[in-house]
């Protein structure tokens, strides 16, 4: 009974799936059906011909019974050689199908393994950001590894078995049954307590079995800390808190594995000794019932064979079921992503495109999906008009909704209520994919894919031309140290590449949002990570691409909000005050606060919004 | 305004060049040079301590298999004597078969459950030791291994790689006891019956011996493809969750698709393979049997003929030596699992390899006591000369005293030398030649513990352990008292924006509403320096910038940590280059100024230069 492995080590913060009802095992496995569909007839005939093999070799003492019993003990030359040949040819036949059976399935399984993940992988890039923020990453790569492997390995293996064994079984005790139906019945009589032990059994294993993978969750975080944490632990010289946890969980660890190895062993003990002892009354009934005359010799010899031969078979159905039951759950986790429903797509005529007009927030709401639907939105009745070429800068307070808002542009998060509007489009009426071919966005936390430079950058755009990527780097200030680099543009970054500095991943974040030539732009403090003489350098010639895009951008500095034409302040998920640098500056003591640090008079101190 | 960064954080143009030329740094692999058979010796030494249990385990499950393979003899003695007895009214053998057969029964199933729980303790015992092993070694590396190592190696070090280590435990090592305790039996009874079968039986091993190793060679290339093939996958899959945001605001959903379908059928392929060459073993492997069995019967049959071998013994034997080739497809599996165990020993043995740089004193030595009021402790740089081991000298011969309560600001270009002096001062390394001496003391003469009494340092990123706040705050002193805490807390400025989380002090710095911002982690990495109280702190000032008010909270903070202590910063602010004492300009490992800071920038040296330019740079 193998316990899964992968989601062992990302079994972090998983989130709480609302209790199910009953969970069916066979309703779970079933699910599986479309996609072993087209690959069925050599699931099946593997299945066929794992009986056949599995027929030769019970077949295989019967023969060296009879050569023994017959040529051997008559010194027949011939018919020694014949039996010979025979059992060789049989041996290589079980031998070839048991191959054969391997042969079938591996590929095509494998397929349903990739295609799986594939749909998966598509599935998740298409989920809205709001499930990404519920979900750890984690959980999510430990359903498209683990449990898919385990999937294909009880599609190859354990639904092969199950139906192989569950033959043998039925076709034994119906020989059972047949050779004497009074000692088959006593070899039948445990059964129904075998099922129930195990019921109990599976029961309070699987939630020890749980309690171990969530400890092995806890552990691994220590142990992710005390290396992500390791300045301050060293800078410190302690962190007695953390080696305690670790040797704490550790211990609780092994604890809790040494409770499941009780009850495994206990469970063993069930399924080796009872059906045993039933063989072994049956065996003494069945040697008084010889002794009275009342079954030969040969039958009760012959009846204790396949009552020995049943014993693989009905032990392997123990470990059989529980592959069964983790296959079960790993669909059931696989379907958990894949059931949460992509968001549509709007499929009526799109609302009249207007002229120019610039990007609208008409008394927008917000409120996360996960939030309490009667707690205060993240954004409350957003009003708020860019113009055509405007540049907007929107400045907050550590948790006043910033990042949000500029989300909501590029349709990462979806209103509430209330609409956005590009250019009078609503863009709830557009696909998302034409939003975003219209807005381009550098986030603050700037994300570089393992490909070169030029890649990176020219995903920003269907078409770039050298011209638009050149151009691109230079508004950046990117070209200086894109050239000094190993291969220049062509040069690998990312997990997989060279590693960049803060600041230049953010130049080429920023490269990478301009060079399309956007209608809209959206940029959450893009210069943040710069240091002063670069950033001067970006501003000046940001102001050139500025001056004819509409955009919206997140500031902290007085420096990027130099950039805007006009600031809007963003204060507990309203906008409280919108107007030039120097207007807010003379009016609002909250603005002059968050641009100048001078302390806010205390009547006028702004909710603290904590997230 | 004074948010102003000192240096340029770019890879100076050195550093670039660096990675043209193809050096085989060992540190772009995953494996770490380790002695030729680390990986085994590992296992040796982690299996070593569980000698014993492991003889006793393989005795119970000698026991067990004795039990088990009982049932055929104790049914032919029944039909040949208990029937017979039986019809002379004697129930004695009958009895005895019933008994023996329930102790049988209940002795198989009793050693099993025995088995299972002595394997489960030696199993946990050995995960439990290198997990610790891994554990403790990370943690007394020297930062720059940490540096170079990445943490996402290490933690799938401690993880994954324990992971498979355990599955060979779990499951390989019980089976591969049962294979050898079952081919020993076997073995033994074919002996047994007839010396020539027994020879033959141990004859025929020699095809399959060959053919396991040419099976285990295969395998390994195919499995080290699947590892690479799956980690391709898991790279782009992370990569994609990681980076949703921008991965949907540019539409790259269908080049991803693309993308992952060719990395993932490229898996699907080299999985198919393994799985098949696995197959190939077992066919040929099945088919050798085959031939075998049929050979040592037409053999046997001959001898019987001959009269040179009873005809039961034949019967018995060909019965038997059938079952002899059974675990072959087990042996496979173990095989499989010995294989990926091994891989990961590699890799964790790599790293146990690695020796810390700054190892525990042997007579170590305290520091003198601090008389009452005087600020911090005075700190000398004696002749210290400083190079990585990877070559460069970075120090040449260094000569500096920093006097008791000053606060000294180290200025310069990257790879100027600030961070390794430092790191000198921190004792995360020792110097190459000469001494940093505390009040007097060498710091190789110092416990860790006695160190950190002194010397502290706070680097850039404020990271936050799981945990509530006060627990984040406490690492400072671990047995700080909640008013100890707070007072911290209150001096920094820190108390109010703690007392507004949901909890106040015991908000999980993990759970929803428990989120701090970059700012007021700062302020927590504060008060941890105010509650250790050491005599010297080291201050790497963060660079990211925060938003103004963040930026003052911070400003006023770290005068409050400085206040009454020898400190040495790292500054990247001209506001915080001016509450410094002292300025020590470096350039390429030397001090090339050194002064007030007032006094430099009256000067004409580059300090008075760079701060112009700063100057220039706010208007």
């Amino acid at each position: 009974m193998q316990v899964r492995t992968l989601d062992l080590m990302c079994a972090s913060a998983e989130p709480s799936v609302p209790p199910a009802r009953k969970r069916s095992v066979v309703r779970a496995l079933l699910r599986l059906w479309p996609y072993v569909r087209p690959v069925r007839a050599r699931v099946f005939g593997a299945a066929g011909v794992a009986v056949v093999a599995a027929s030769l070799g019970l077949a295989m003492p019967l023969i060296l019974k009879w050569i023994v019993d017959g040529p051997v003990s008559e010194g027949d030359t011939g018919g020694i050689w014949l039996g010979g040949i025979v059992l060789l040819c049989v041996g290589v036949a079980e031998a070839l199908l048991f191959g054969l059976r391997r042969f079938l399935v591996a590929r095509p399984l494998t397929r349903v393994e990739a295609d799986m993940r594939s749909a998966l992988y598509r599935h998740i890039q298409r989920l809205p950001v709001t499930f990404h923020d519920r979900w750890a990453t984690g959980q999510l790569l430990s359903r498209a590894t683990g449990d898919l492997q385990l999937l294909r390995m009880f599609l190859a293996f354990g639904l092969t078995f199950l139906i192989v064994n569950t033959a043998t079984i039925l076709v034994g005790v119906v020989i059972l049954l047949a050779q004497d139906w009074t000692l088959g019945l006593v070899l039948i009589g445990p059964v129904v307590p075998l099922i129930v032990l195990c019921a109990l059994f599976e029961q309070r294993f699987s939630v020890v079995a749980r309690r171990a993978q969530d400890q092995m969750g806890d552990l691994t975080t220590v142990v992710e800390e005390s290396i992500l944490g390791i300045r301050i632990i060293k800078g410190f010289g302690r962190h007695r808190s953390q080696a305690e946890a670790f040797r704490a969980l550790s211990g609780q660890l092994r604890e809790t594995e040494m409770h499941k190895a009780k009850l495994l062993a206990g469970i063993w003990f069930v399924i080796q000794a009872i059906p045993e002892i039933f063989v072994g009354l049956a065996l003494v009934l069945g040697v008084i019932q010889v002794s009275d005359g009342n079954l030969t010799a040969g039958t009760l010899v012959a009846f204790m064979s396949t009552a020995m031969a049943l014993r693989w078979p009905v032990e392997s159905m123990g470990f059989l079921l529980a592959l069964c039951n983790e296959a079960a759950t790993g669909a059931d986790r696989f379907f958990d992503v894949m059931d949460t429903p992509l968001p549509g797509e709007y499929d009526g005529a799109p609302s009249v495109t207007g002229a120019a007009d610039g990007m609208r927030f008409e008394n927008v709401v917000f409120r996360f999906a996960d939030a309490p639907p009667d707690s205060t939105p993240a954004l409350d009745g957003i009003d708020l008009h860019i113009r055509p070429g405007e540049t907007m800068a929107l400045v907050g307070g550590t948790g006043s909704g910033k990042t949000t808002l500029v989300g909501l542009v590029p349709r990462l998060h979806e209103v509430t209520s209330g609409r956005v509007t590009l250019d009078g489009v609503d863009i709830a009426t557009l696909t998302r994919d034409e939003v975003r071919r219209q807005v381009a966005v550098a986030f603050e936390e700037p994300t570089l894919f393992s490909a070169s430079v030029h890649e990176n950058v020219a995903m920003g755009t269907e078409d770039a031309r050298p011209d638009d990527l050149d151009r691109a780097l230079r508004v950046a200030q990117a070209d200086g140290f894109v050239h000094a680099l190993p291969h220049g543009a062509a040069t690998e970054v990312g997990e997989q590449g060279l590693s960049l500095s803060g600041g230049q991943r953010q130049r080429l974040a920023l490269a990478r949002a301009v060079v399309g030539n956007p209608r809209f732009l959206v940029l959450d403090d893009p210069l943040s990570a710069l240091d002063v003489h670069t950033e001067a350098r970006v501003e000046a010639a940001l102001r050139e691409v500025l001056a004819t895009t509409t955009a919206l951008v997140v500031a902290h500095r007085p420096s990027t909000v130099q950039l805007a034409d006009r600031v809007a302040l963003l204060s507990g998920g309203r906008i409280t005050a919108v107007g030039t640098h120097a207007d807010l500056l003379r009016d609002s003591a909250e603005y002059r606060h968050l641009m100048t640090g001078e302390p806010v008079p205390h009547e006028e101190r702004p909710e603290v919004s904590v997230r | 305004m004074t948010t102003t960064a000192l240096d340029d954080r770019e890879l100076p143009p050195e550093a670039a060049r660096e990675h043209t030329e193809p050096v085989d740094d060992p540190f772009d692999r995953d494996v770490l040079p380790a002695p030729k058979d680390a990986s085994r010796r590992l296992l040796g030494s982690l299996i070593r301590p569980y000698r014993a249990r492991m003889a006793v385990a393989a005795v119970v499950l000698l026991a067990q298999q004795a039990a088990v393979q009982a049932g055929p003899l104790l049914v032919a003695y029944a039909i040949d004597s208990a029937v017979p007895a039986l019809r002379e009214d004697d129930n004695g053998p009958l009895i005895a078969v019933a008994v023996a057969y329930f102790l049988c029964a209940v002795g198989g199933g009793g050693f099993q459950a025995l088995f299972i729980r002595l394997t489960a303790r030696l199993n946990q015992g050995i995960l439990l030791e290198l997990r610790g092993r891994i554990y403790r070694h990370a943690q007394a590396l020297s930062l720059d291994f940490h540096d170079r190592y990445t943490s996402g190696r290490l933690i799938s070090r401690a993880t994954s790689d324990v992971q498979s280590l355990r599955e060979l435990l779990n499951e390989g090592l019980q089976q591969l006891l049962m294979i050898m305790v079952s081919i020993v039996y076997i073995g033994g009874l074919l002996f047994y019956l007839d010396v020539g079968l027994g020879v033959a039986a141990v004859v025929s091993f020699v095809p399959l011996w060959f053919l396991v190793r040419s099976y285990r060679r295969r395998s390994a290339e195919r499995f080290s493809r699947r590892s690479t093939a799956i980690a391709a996958v898991i790279v782009k899959f992370t990569e994609t969750v990681g980076g949703i945001r921008p991965v949907q605001a540019f539409r790259r959903e269908r080049a991803n698709d693309e993308a992952f379908e060719r990395l993932n059928r490229t898996h699907e392929r080299v999985n198919g393979d393994t799985i098949l060459e696995m197959g190939r073993f077992i066919v040929l492997s099945r088919c050798v049997a085959a031939i075998t069995v049929a050979a040592i019967v037409l053999w046997g049959a001959q001898r019987v003929a001959s009269g040179e071998l009873a005809l039961g013994a034949l019967a018995a034997g060909a019965l038997y030596i059938r079952r002899l080739y059974d675990p072959l497809d087990q042996f496979a599996m173990v095989l499989n699992n010995y294989q990926s165990a091994v891989a990961s020993l590699d890799k964790i043995s790599g790293l146990l390899a690695q020796r810390p740089d700054v190892p525990e004193p042997e007579r170590p030595v305290r520091l003198p006591e601090r008389a009452a009021g005087t600020p911090g402790r005075e700190v000398v740089f004696d002749d210290v000369r400083f190079a990585y081991r990877t070559g460069g000298e970075v120090l040449p011969a260094f000569r500096m005293t920093l006097a008791a309560g000053e606060t000294t600001a180290l200025v310069g270009a990257t790879g100027a030398g600030k961070s390794t002096l430092v790191k000198l001062l921190a004792r995360f390394y020792d110097p190459s030649e000469g001494r940093v001496l505390l009040d007097g003391t060498d710091l190789r003469d110092l416990t860790t513990a006695e160190l950190r009494r002194g010397v502290v340092m706070v680097t850039q990123e404020a990271f936050l352990f799981s945990g509530t706040v006060a627990e984040n705050i406490a690492i400072g002193k671990p047995d700080a008292t909640r008013a100890e805490i707070e007072e911290a807390a209150r001096a920094i400025g820190a108390h109010d924006f703690i007392a507004a989380l949901p909890d106040g002090y015991d908000t999980d710095v993990r759970k929803r509403g428990g989120r701090i911002s970059a700012g007021q982690r700062q302020l927590v990495a504060f008060a941890r320096v105010l509650l250790a109280d050491p005599a010297v702190v080291i201050l790497d000032e963060a660079t990211s910038s925060l938003d103004i008010p963040g930026e003052k909270a911070v400003q006023e903070a770290m005068e409050t940590v400085l206040r009454g202590r020898t400190a040495v910063l790292i500054a990247h602010r001209l506001s915080t280059v001016e509450i410094a004492d002292r300025v020590l300009v470096m350039e390429a490992g030397r001090v090339v100024e050194d002064g007030h800071p007032a006094d430099l920038v009256a000067g004409t040296g580059r300090f008075s230069d760079l701060h112009r330019a700063w100057r220039e740079s706010l208007v």
